[in-house]
């Protein structure tokens, strides 16, 4: 039952709130009914993944108990089946994602993967000496190194842009290191460390004007905002399954089609060819040019789920209610003393880093794991942004649409008992 | 809490907040950094050993209120001692924070170490407790590389 605090909640805001059962909602999350250390579950560490509706872990056994074969090759029933399930999965991505095409995506194991390979297929081909990439200063590891091993091969160089104290964006110093030899701009749309919302449809904007291809990785922003690839008009996106609801080990890369059918492949085997002889090998078209041996299969066919799932409460009423959580999540812990915000962004998704005065957030992450409460302490991949802000690691308390305003009160509470320990 | 308590015992958040031989050591003639890359704990051990006694040692870094009381009370209990007594210590303390109960701590030998046994309940602290040590070991060893938990 909702307790009062909540209806109270629910009178002062009655136009999202009451849309938004989030406690029907949580039933759908089993994962969410337990204790831990004897408290209730708070799961707070969605940025680093989120968890599974029933609907995906159904979708998935279901596969595996009755429908299991290897997609693209068998004349036999099963095989027809989990093919047509595959390619299912990855129709709803591209709708997911306003694709003008299914054949602009590609599975592939996560973001992480992604962004390498388009780095490998993409970019390494068309680099020289003295070639730059260019990145944020916000960005993750992931969007960090496959850039600086491609640069390395090549003899390209590595550009970032910075940020401000808020951690937004500078657009002008961006624009400033958009040159002649800017190959390809790579940016995250939402910073995992710092929640910053990037303004990406600029970002392409002045990438284009200057004729430079994009890649935007999209990791933690599909699970909070409607993405639209078409309107955004960007070269590549990329996403991981299991931040989006969805099982690990299964991502997306959409490509536009043009560039995919340019590109030569990224990993060589079977399903990505149309015929091999010793001496010659043709490869197949685009998206299976890129899908190398056996995809996972249940992964795609669970992510689809995910996807139906989501929409089915509608990513704008998700965006909506998240803003509305972060907002109550800022104010009620931005009133206690010695905290500080790292990450201050106007345009902002639901992710709180933060730092106490003369507590290391791991001493934070430990007392809180005491109280049930589940967030990410260190340097969340993204160790440059946390050196800009001056900080070796941050204490990290990321939202999704099935977290409660009860459960912002419970990591109040256990944040007063951090500093009442070390006080 | 009382698990907590456990763990944040008084001795240990007293040696956090004023940790003991935190300074930059001159005149050291054995230094080793040690880095534990889950959580960004730096730690820099410094020396000065003569005829196989450590007479002087200090830290300097940032890390957890564990790793930064374990590196000031490893820094009280080990000057004075020989090198061996010092790499005796650090095997004695990593057997008690890695739950190895065949070895109890003797409290002659481990002293106020005894307060860490509480971070054997918390496997993912353990490598906080026990940086600064493998740090020293580093620096004994005259080690150039880094020293890691990893």
């Amino acid at each position: 039952m909702r307790p009062v605090t909540g209806m109270a909640a629910l009178v002062m805001l009655p136009e999202v709130s009451m849309a938004f059962d989030v406690e029907r909602i949580r039933e759908d999350f089993p994962v969410l009914r337990q204790q831990v250390h004897g408290r209730p579950l708070v799961y707070l560490d969605n940025a680093a993944t989120s968890q599974k509706p029933k609907l995906v872990v159904e979708t998935m056994e279901q596969y595996y108990l009755t429908e299991n074969s290897n997609v693209h090759r068998g004349i036999h029933l099963l095989s027809e089946q989990a093919t047509e399930a595959f390619e299912g999965a990855r129709g709803k991505v591209a709708r997911f994602l306003n694709a003008r095409d299914a054949r602009e995506i590609i599975f592939v194991r996560g973001a992480t993967e992604g962004i390498n390979l388009v780095a490998h297929s993409f970019a390494r081909p068309l680099l020289s000496v003295g070639d730059e990439i260019l990145i944020s200063e916000m960005e993750h590891h992931s969007n960090i190194v496959p850039w600086q091993m491609v640069c390395e091969e090549t003899g390209a160089v590595l550009r970032v842009a910075p940020i401000n104290d808020d951690g937004e964006l500078r657009l002008d110093e961006y624009a400033r290191l958009l040159g002649p030899r800017t190959r390809l701009v790579s940016m995250t749309h939402v910073s995992n460390a710092l929640g910053t919302i990037n303004p990406v449809q600029q970002v392409i904007k002045l990438a284009h004007e200057r004729g430079v291809p994009v890649l935007i990785d999209g990791a933690q922003a599909a699970p909070h905002l409607p993405v639209d690839v078409r309107a955004l008009d960007c070269d590549f996106y990329v996403c991981s399954g299991h931040k989006l609801f969805g099982p690990t080990g299964i991502g997306i890369v959409f490509g536009k089609a043009h560039h995919l059918e340019a590109m030569p492949p990224y990993q060589g085997g079977g399903d990505m060819i149309l015929s091999v002889t010793f001496e010659k090998t043709i490869y197949n078209e685009a998206p299976i040019k890129f899908e190398a041996g056996t995809p996972h299969i249940a992964g795609a066919i669970g992510l689809g789920s995910a996807i139906d799932y989501v929409g089915s409460i509608g990513l704008d009423r998700i965006a909506a209610y998240e803003g509305e959580l972060l907002a109550y999540a800022t104010d009620a812990i931005s009133a206690i003393p010695g905290l500080r915000i790292i990450g201050t962004a106007k345009e902002k998704a639901s992710i709180l880093s933060f730092v106490l005065d003369d507590v290391h957030a791991h001493d934070i992450g430990t007392i809180l794991d005491q109280e049930g409460i589940a967030i990410r302490t260190g340097h969340h991949c993204a160790q440059p942004v946390l050196k800009r802000f001056g900080v070796p690691a941050t204490a990290r308390a990321s939202l999704a649409f099935y977290n409660t305003r009860d459960e912002i009160d419970a990591l109040v509470k256990a944040i007063h008992k951090v500093t009442e320990m070390f006080g | 809490m009382s698990d907590l308590r456990e763990l944040y015992q008084e001795v240990i958040l007293d040696h956090n907040k004023r940790p003991r031989n935190f300074q930059k050591l001159e005149g050291a003639n054995r230094v080793a950094d040690g880095y534990n890359p889950l959580c960004g704990d730096q730690i820099r051990v410094y020396l000065f050993v003569e005829d196989h006694v450590i007479k002087d040692i200090a830290f300097h870094g940032s890390g957890c209120a564990i790793s930064k009381a374990s590196a000031s009370m490893m820094t009280a209990i080990v000057k004075g001692k020989t090198t061996a007594e010092a790499e005796g210590l650090f095997e004695t303390f990593h057997k008690m924070v890695t739950a190895d109960l065949s070895a109890a701590p003797d409290p002659l030998v481990v002293g106020k170490l005894a307060a860490f046994a509480g971070v054997r309940e918390f496997p993912v602290r353990v490598k906080c407790a026990t940086l600064p040590w493998h740090t020293l070991h580093a620096a004994l060893e005259g080690k150039e590389q880094i020293a890691s938990t990893e």
